[in-house]
Protein backbone atom coordinates (compact mmCIF):
# COMPACT_ATOMS: atom_id res chain seq x y z
CA UNK A 1 0.00 0.00 0.00
CA UNK A 2 2.51 2.44 0.33
CA UNK A 3 3.76 1.62 -2.93
CA UNK A 4 0.38 2.91 -4.10
CA UNK A 5 0.69 5.98 -2.13
CA UNK A 6 4.24 6.69 -3.09
CA UNK A 7 3.01 6.11 -7.24
CA UNK A 8 -0.02 8.42 -6.35
CA UNK A 9 2.37 11.35 -4.98
CA UNK A 10 4.61 10.32 -8.00
CA UNK A 11 1.93 10.59 -10.63
CA UNK A 12 1.40 14.49 -10.70
CA UNK A 13 -0.82 14.88 -13.63
CA UNK A 14 -2.79 12.12 -14.75
CA UNK A 15 -1.89 10.70 -17.68
CA UNK A 16 -4.85 8.48 -19.34
CA UNK A 17 -3.43 5.92 -22.17
CA UNK A 18 0.48 6.42 -20.41
CA UNK A 19 0.31 2.96 -19.08
CA UNK A 20 -0.80 1.74 -22.28
CA UNK A 21 2.19 2.37 -24.60
CA UNK A 22 5.15 5.07 -22.94
CA UNK A 23 5.29 4.96 -19.29
CA UNK A 24 4.81 8.26 -18.21
CA UNK A 25 5.27 8.76 -14.25
CA UNK A 26 7.23 5.98 -12.93
CA UNK A 27 10.49 4.33 -14.70
CA UNK A 28 9.47 0.76 -15.41
CA UNK A 29 10.73 -1.97 -14.26
CA UNK A 30 12.18 -4.68 -16.50
CA UNK A 31 8.97 -6.60 -15.80
CA UNK A 32 6.98 -3.84 -17.16
CA UNK A 33 9.15 -3.84 -20.38
CA UNK A 34 8.99 -7.32 -20.38
CA UNK A 35 5.83 -7.50 -20.33
CA UNK A 36 4.94 -4.85 -22.44
CA UNK A 37 7.21 -6.13 -25.16
CA UNK A 38 5.62 -9.78 -24.93
CA UNK A 39 2.09 -8.29 -24.76
CA UNK A 40 2.51 -6.12 -27.88
CA UNK A 41 3.58 -9.41 -29.47
CA UNK A 42 0.24 -11.21 -27.94
CA UNK A 43 -2.07 -8.26 -29.23
CA UNK A 44 -0.38 -8.29 -32.69
CA UNK A 45 -0.91 -11.78 -33.16
CA UNK A 46 -4.00 -11.97 -31.95
CA UNK A 47 -4.59 -8.67 -34.47
CA UNK A 48 -3.37 -10.92 -37.28
CA UNK A 49 -5.72 -14.01 -35.81
CA UNK A 50 -8.61 -12.04 -36.61
CA UNK A 51 -8.03 -10.22 -39.88
CA UNK A 52 -6.16 -13.19 -42.32
CA UNK A 53 -7.54 -14.49 -44.83
CA UNK A 54 -5.67 -17.62 -44.71
CA UNK A 55 -7.84 -19.51 -42.72
CA UNK A 56 -4.59 -22.07 -41.71
CA UNK A 57 -2.51 -19.59 -40.51
CA UNK A 58 -5.46 -17.50 -38.66
CA UNK A 59 -5.07 -21.07 -36.44
CA UNK A 60 -1.45 -20.91 -36.27
CA UNK A 61 -1.15 -17.50 -35.39
CA UNK A 62 -3.70 -17.97 -32.29
CA UNK A 63 -1.18 -20.58 -31.13
CA UNK A 64 1.55 -17.27 -31.04
CA UNK A 65 -1.19 -15.25 -28.71
CA UNK A 66 -1.93 -18.11 -26.84
CA UNK A 67 1.76 -18.57 -26.08
CA UNK A 68 2.58 -14.90 -25.60
CA UNK A 69 -0.48 -14.90 -23.11
CA UNK A 70 1.34 -17.71 -21.42
CA UNK A 71 4.66 -15.73 -21.02
CA UNK A 72 2.59 -13.07 -19.45
CA UNK A 73 1.05 -15.44 -16.68
CA UNK A 74 4.82 -16.39 -16.32
CA UNK A 75 5.56 -13.06 -15.71
CA UNK A 76 2.58 -12.44 -13.30
CA UNK A 77 4.16 -14.82 -11.49
CA UNK A 78 1.19 -17.05 -11.91
CA UNK A 79 3.08 -20.17 -13.41
CA UNK A 80 0.46 -23.07 -12.47
CA UNK A 81 -1.53 -21.08 -14.91
CA UNK A 82 0.58 -20.28 -17.46
CA UNK A 83 1.60 -23.98 -18.00
CA UNK A 84 -1.86 -25.44 -18.04
CA UNK A 85 -2.84 -22.57 -20.70
CA UNK A 86 0.19 -24.07 -22.66
CA UNK A 87 -1.13 -27.31 -22.35
CA UNK A 88 -4.76 -27.09 -22.67
CA UNK A 89 -4.76 -24.42 -25.33
CA UNK A 90 -1.90 -24.59 -27.16
CA UNK A 91 -1.66 -28.44 -27.06
CA UNK A 92 -4.99 -29.49 -27.70
CA UNK A 93 -7.37 -26.07 -28.48
CA UNK A 94 -5.38 -25.06 -31.57
CA UNK A 95 -5.39 -28.75 -32.84
CA UNK A 96 -8.82 -29.52 -32.42
CA UNK A 97 -9.75 -26.10 -34.59
CA UNK A 98 -7.33 -27.36 -36.83
CA UNK A 99 -9.08 -30.81 -37.30
CA UNK A 100 -12.17 -29.00 -37.69
CA UNK A 101 -10.84 -26.51 -40.30
CA UNK A 102 -9.63 -29.69 -42.32
CA UNK A 103 -12.90 -31.77 -41.50
CA UNK A 104 -14.77 -28.31 -42.86
CA UNK A 105 -12.79 -28.89 -46.31
CA UNK A 106 -11.22 -25.10 -45.57
CA UNK A 107 -9.27 -23.88 -48.43
CA UNK A 108 -5.72 -24.02 -47.93
CA UNK A 109 -5.02 -21.10 -49.93
CA UNK A 110 -6.26 -17.33 -49.50
CA UNK A 111 -10.09 -17.45 -49.58
CA UNK A 112 -11.88 -13.88 -50.48
CA UNK A 113 -15.09 -14.56 -48.34
CA UNK A 114 -13.32 -15.21 -44.87
CA UNK A 115 -14.77 -11.62 -43.73
CA UNK A 116 -18.27 -10.74 -43.48
CA UNK A 117 -19.93 -7.70 -44.57
CA UNK A 118 -20.65 -6.15 -41.84
CA UNK A 119 -17.16 -5.24 -41.39
CA UNK A 120 -17.00 -1.70 -40.72
CA UNK A 121 -19.97 -2.18 -38.38
CA UNK A 122 -17.78 -4.50 -36.32
CA UNK A 123 -14.57 -2.15 -36.80
CA UNK A 124 -16.49 0.72 -35.18
CA UNK A 125 -17.97 -1.40 -32.19
CA UNK A 126 -14.82 -2.97 -31.43
CA UNK A 127 -13.00 0.40 -31.74
CA UNK A 128 -15.68 2.04 -29.26
CA UNK A 129 -15.55 -0.52 -27.12
CA UNK A 130 -11.77 -1.15 -26.58
CA UNK A 131 -11.61 3.13 -26.63
CA UNK A 132 -13.94 3.34 -23.86
CA UNK A 133 -12.23 0.21 -21.94
CA UNK A 134 -8.90 1.21 -21.96
CA UNK A 135 -10.11 4.40 -20.69
CA UNK A 136 -12.24 3.37 -17.69
CA UNK A 137 -9.67 0.62 -16.65
CA UNK A 138 -6.71 3.59 -17.19
CA UNK A 139 -8.17 5.92 -15.22
CA UNK A 140 -9.63 3.65 -12.81
CA UNK A 141 -6.14 1.76 -12.09
CA UNK A 142 -4.10 4.75 -12.45
CA UNK A 143 -2.72 4.33 -8.91
CA UNK A 144 -2.36 0.75 -8.77
CA UNK A 145 0.24 -1.67 -8.12
CA UNK A 146 0.88 -5.04 -8.24
CA UNK A 147 3.67 -6.46 -5.80
CA UNK A 148 5.94 -9.05 -7.72
CA UNK A 149 7.98 -9.51 -5.08
CA UNK A 150 8.50 -12.69 -2.36
CA UNK A 151 7.04 -15.56 -2.88
CA UNK A 152 5.48 -16.54 -5.89
CA UNK A 153 1.36 -15.60 -5.54
CA UNK A 154 0.14 -18.41 -8.28
CA UNK A 155 2.71 -21.20 -7.76
CA UNK A 156 1.74 -24.37 -8.16
CA UNK A 157 1.33 -24.98 -4.21
CA UNK A 158 -0.35 -21.87 -3.44
CA UNK A 159 -2.60 -22.88 -6.39
CA UNK A 160 -3.30 -26.42 -6.03
CA UNK A 161 -3.64 -25.89 -1.73
CA UNK A 162 -6.84 -23.46 -2.65
CA UNK A 163 -8.06 -25.50 -5.28
CA UNK A 164 -8.21 -28.30 -3.22
CA UNK A 165 -9.57 -26.42 0.13
CA UNK A 166 -11.65 -24.34 -0.85
CA UNK A 167 -12.53 -25.43 -4.52
CA UNK A 168 -13.53 -28.83 -3.99
CA UNK A 169 -17.13 -28.53 -5.05
CA UNK A 170 -16.64 -26.44 -8.13
CA UNK A 171 -13.48 -28.71 -9.01
CA UNK A 172 -15.92 -32.22 -9.21
CA UNK A 173 -18.80 -30.41 -10.63
CA UNK A 174 -16.09 -29.41 -13.48
CA UNK A 175 -15.38 -32.62 -14.27
CA UNK A 176 -18.93 -33.95 -14.80
CA UNK A 177 -19.32 -31.20 -16.98
CA UNK A 178 -16.42 -32.24 -18.73
CA UNK A 179 -17.92 -35.96 -19.09
CA UNK A 180 -21.43 -34.75 -20.37
CA UNK A 181 -19.68 -32.37 -23.02
CA UNK A 182 -17.45 -35.30 -23.95
CA UNK A 183 -20.97 -37.74 -24.35
CA UNK A 184 -22.68 -34.72 -25.75
CA UNK A 185 -19.27 -34.09 -28.68
CA UNK A 186 -19.49 -37.67 -29.29
CA UNK A 187 -23.29 -37.44 -30.11
CA UNK A 188 -23.39 -34.88 -32.54
CA UNK A 189 -20.53 -35.52 -34.51
CA UNK A 190 -21.69 -39.22 -34.73
CA UNK A 191 -22.91 -39.98 -38.31
CA UNK A 192 -26.72 -41.70 -38.02
CA UNK A 193 -25.95 -44.63 -40.72
CA UNK A 194 -28.11 -47.29 -38.92
CA UNK A 195 -31.29 -45.06 -38.21
CA UNK A 196 -31.67 -44.51 -42.34
CA UNK A 197 -30.80 -47.91 -42.90
CA UNK A 198 -33.82 -49.48 -40.84
CA UNK A 199 -37.04 -47.31 -39.69
CA UNK A 200 -37.44 -48.76 -36.32
CA UNK A 201 -34.16 -47.59 -35.08
CA UNK A 202 -35.69 -44.35 -35.16
CA UNK A 203 -37.86 -45.72 -32.24
CA UNK A 204 -35.12 -46.61 -30.39
CA UNK A 205 -33.34 -43.23 -31.05
CA UNK A 206 -36.31 -41.34 -29.13
CA UNK A 207 -35.37 -42.53 -25.90
CA UNK A 208 -31.99 -41.15 -26.27
CA UNK A 209 -32.10 -37.53 -26.30
CA UNK A 210 -33.61 -34.49 -27.81
CA UNK A 211 -30.45 -34.10 -29.82
CA UNK A 212 -29.82 -37.16 -30.92
CA UNK A 213 -33.40 -37.31 -32.27
CA UNK A 214 -33.44 -34.31 -34.16
CA UNK A 215 -29.97 -35.03 -35.57
CA UNK A 216 -31.46 -38.47 -36.95
CA UNK A 217 -34.88 -37.30 -37.97
CA UNK A 218 -32.99 -34.45 -40.03
CA UNK A 219 -30.47 -36.38 -41.67
CA UNK A 220 -32.55 -39.61 -42.59
CA UNK A 221 -35.29 -36.62 -44.02
CA UNK A 222 -32.45 -35.45 -46.10
CA UNK A 223 -31.15 -38.67 -47.27
CA UNK A 224 -35.07 -39.35 -47.98
CA UNK A 225 -35.24 -36.07 -50.15
CA UNK A 226 -31.99 -37.50 -52.19
CA UNK B 1 4.23 -3.99 -11.89
CA UNK B 2 1.51 -1.46 -13.14
CA UNK B 3 -2.03 -3.04 -12.95
CA UNK B 4 -2.72 -0.85 -16.04
CA UNK B 5 -0.20 -3.06 -18.26
CA UNK B 6 -2.10 -6.36 -17.96
CA UNK B 7 -5.69 -4.64 -17.73
CA UNK B 8 -5.16 -2.68 -20.42
CA UNK B 9 -3.65 -5.90 -22.64
CA UNK B 10 -6.72 -7.46 -21.68
CA UNK B 11 -8.99 -5.08 -22.47
CA UNK B 12 -7.50 -4.90 -26.42
CA UNK B 13 -7.58 -8.64 -26.57
CA UNK B 14 -11.37 -8.85 -25.94
CA UNK B 15 -12.12 -6.25 -28.15
CA UNK B 16 -9.68 -8.01 -30.78
CA UNK B 17 -11.61 -11.12 -30.35
CA UNK B 18 -15.31 -8.70 -30.42
CA UNK B 19 -14.44 -8.03 -33.51
CA UNK B 20 -13.43 -11.28 -34.66
CA UNK B 21 -16.68 -12.51 -33.75
CA UNK B 22 -18.73 -10.10 -35.47
CA UNK B 23 -16.87 -9.50 -38.85
CA UNK B 24 -16.34 -13.41 -39.31
CA UNK B 25 -17.99 -15.51 -41.66
CA UNK B 26 -16.21 -18.91 -41.03
CA UNK B 27 -17.62 -20.67 -38.08
CA UNK B 28 -14.79 -22.07 -37.08
CA UNK B 29 -12.61 -18.17 -37.07
CA UNK B 30 -15.35 -17.19 -35.05
CA UNK B 31 -14.66 -19.77 -32.45
CA UNK B 32 -11.03 -18.68 -32.64
CA UNK B 33 -12.44 -14.86 -31.75
CA UNK B 34 -14.32 -16.38 -28.99
CA UNK B 35 -11.60 -18.00 -27.54
CA UNK B 36 -9.54 -15.05 -27.93
CA UNK B 37 -11.88 -13.23 -25.65
CA UNK B 38 -11.84 -15.96 -23.33
CA UNK B 39 -7.93 -15.77 -23.05
CA UNK B 40 -8.65 -11.92 -22.30
CA UNK B 41 -10.73 -12.60 -19.33
CA UNK B 42 -8.20 -15.01 -18.31
CA UNK B 43 -5.39 -12.67 -17.89
CA UNK B 44 -7.77 -9.77 -16.04
CA UNK B 45 -8.71 -12.76 -13.33
CA UNK B 46 -4.90 -13.64 -12.98
CA UNK B 47 -3.87 -9.96 -12.40
CA UNK B 48 -5.97 -9.27 -9.95
CA UNK B 49 -6.33 -12.11 -8.11
CA UNK B 50 -2.04 -11.33 -7.55
CA UNK B 51 -2.93 -7.98 -6.79
CA UNK B 52 -5.79 -8.90 -4.60
CA UNK B 53 -3.61 -11.46 -3.15
CA UNK B 54 -1.28 -8.91 -1.40
CA UNK B 55 -2.92 -5.98 -1.29
CA UNK B 56 -5.88 -7.12 0.58
CA UNK B 57 -4.41 -10.70 1.83
CA UNK B 58 -6.92 -12.86 -0.36
CA UNK B 59 -5.94 -16.42 0.60
CA UNK B 60 -9.05 -17.72 -1.55
CA UNK B 61 -6.70 -17.32 -4.67
CA UNK B 62 -10.23 -17.10 -6.41
CA UNK B 63 -9.07 -15.83 -9.59
CA UNK B 64 -6.61 -18.45 -10.19
CA UNK B 65 -9.09 -20.83 -9.69
CA UNK B 66 -11.71 -19.47 -11.86
CA UNK B 67 -9.04 -19.26 -14.18
CA UNK B 68 -8.99 -22.83 -14.11
CA UNK B 69 -12.03 -23.17 -14.34
CA UNK B 70 -12.86 -20.92 -17.18
CA UNK B 71 -10.03 -22.89 -19.42
CA UNK B 72 -11.80 -26.35 -18.45
CA UNK B 73 -15.14 -24.60 -19.58
CA UNK B 74 -13.08 -23.16 -22.88
CA UNK B 75 -11.81 -26.51 -23.90
CA UNK B 76 -15.79 -28.20 -23.42
CA UNK B 77 -16.95 -25.57 -25.74
CA UNK B 78 -14.66 -25.71 -28.11
CA UNK B 79 -15.19 -29.19 -28.18
CA UNK B 80 -18.95 -28.98 -28.42
CA UNK B 81 -19.02 -26.14 -30.51
CA UNK B 82 -16.80 -27.98 -33.45
CA UNK B 83 -19.05 -30.81 -33.25
CA UNK B 84 -22.29 -28.64 -34.17
CA UNK B 85 -20.14 -27.17 -37.09
CA UNK B 86 -18.55 -30.62 -38.37
CA UNK B 87 -22.41 -31.44 -37.66
CA UNK B 88 -23.77 -28.19 -39.86
CA UNK B 89 -21.24 -28.71 -42.58
CA UNK B 90 -22.12 -32.75 -43.02
CA UNK B 91 -26.13 -31.36 -43.51
CA UNK B 92 -25.56 -28.84 -45.06
CA UNK B 93 -21.99 -28.50 -46.99
CA UNK B 94 -21.00 -25.21 -46.11
CA UNK B 95 -19.55 -23.42 -42.42
CA UNK B 96 -20.37 -20.39 -43.04
CA UNK B 97 -22.64 -18.38 -40.88
CA UNK B 98 -24.12 -15.94 -43.14
CA UNK B 99 -25.92 -18.71 -44.99
CA UNK B 100 -27.64 -20.21 -41.64
CA UNK B 101 -30.51 -18.06 -42.05
CA UNK B 102 -33.35 -20.45 -41.37
CA UNK B 103 -34.92 -18.71 -38.19
CA UNK B 104 -34.44 -15.29 -40.29
CA UNK B 105 -37.71 -13.12 -40.34
CA UNK B 106 -37.12 -13.19 -44.59
CA UNK B 107 -38.53 -15.90 -45.85
CA UNK B 108 -36.42 -17.29 -49.19
CA UNK B 109 -38.65 -17.88 -51.67
CA UNK B 110 -36.38 -19.65 -54.57
CA UNK B 111 -36.03 -23.01 -51.93
CA UNK B 112 -38.45 -23.75 -50.00
CA UNK B 113 -37.30 -27.62 -49.09
CA UNK B 114 -34.17 -26.62 -48.20
CA UNK B 115 -36.01 -24.53 -45.41
CA UNK B 116 -37.85 -27.62 -44.24
CA UNK B 117 -35.18 -29.84 -44.38
CA UNK B 118 -32.54 -28.47 -42.65
CA UNK B 119 -34.64 -25.85 -39.62
CA UNK B 120 -34.29 -28.90 -36.96
CA UNK B 121 -30.35 -28.88 -37.91
CA UNK B 122 -30.39 -25.40 -37.49
CA UNK B 123 -32.69 -25.16 -33.97
CA UNK B 124 -30.76 -27.85 -32.23
CA UNK B 125 -27.20 -26.01 -33.05
CA UNK B 126 -28.71 -22.62 -31.98
CA UNK B 127 -29.88 -24.40 -28.68
CA UNK B 128 -27.04 -25.98 -27.99
CA UNK B 129 -25.21 -22.57 -28.91
CA UNK B 130 -27.48 -21.16 -26.32
CA UNK B 131 -26.61 -23.92 -23.34
CA UNK B 132 -22.63 -23.80 -24.05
Amino acid sequence: MTLAISAALLATGPAPGAAAGTHGFLSPTGVEIAFLLVGLVTFGAALVTVTTRQLVHAALWLVVTLGGLAVEYLLLTAEFIAWVQVLIYVGSVVVLLLFGLMLTRAPIGRSPDADSGNRWAALTVAVAAAAALVWVVVDAFRTTWIDLDGPAAGSTEATGASLFQNWVLPFEALSVLLLAALVGAIVLSRKAKADSSSPPMNAQALTESSHAVTESSGSSEQEGAR
Amino acid sequence: MHLAYPAVLSALLFCTGLYGVLARRNAILVLMSVELMLNAVNLNLVAFDVWLSRTAEETLHSGQALTLFTIAIAAAEIGIGLAIVLAVHRNRGTADIDKLRDTSERHDPDDPDHDARTAGQSDEAQKAEATA
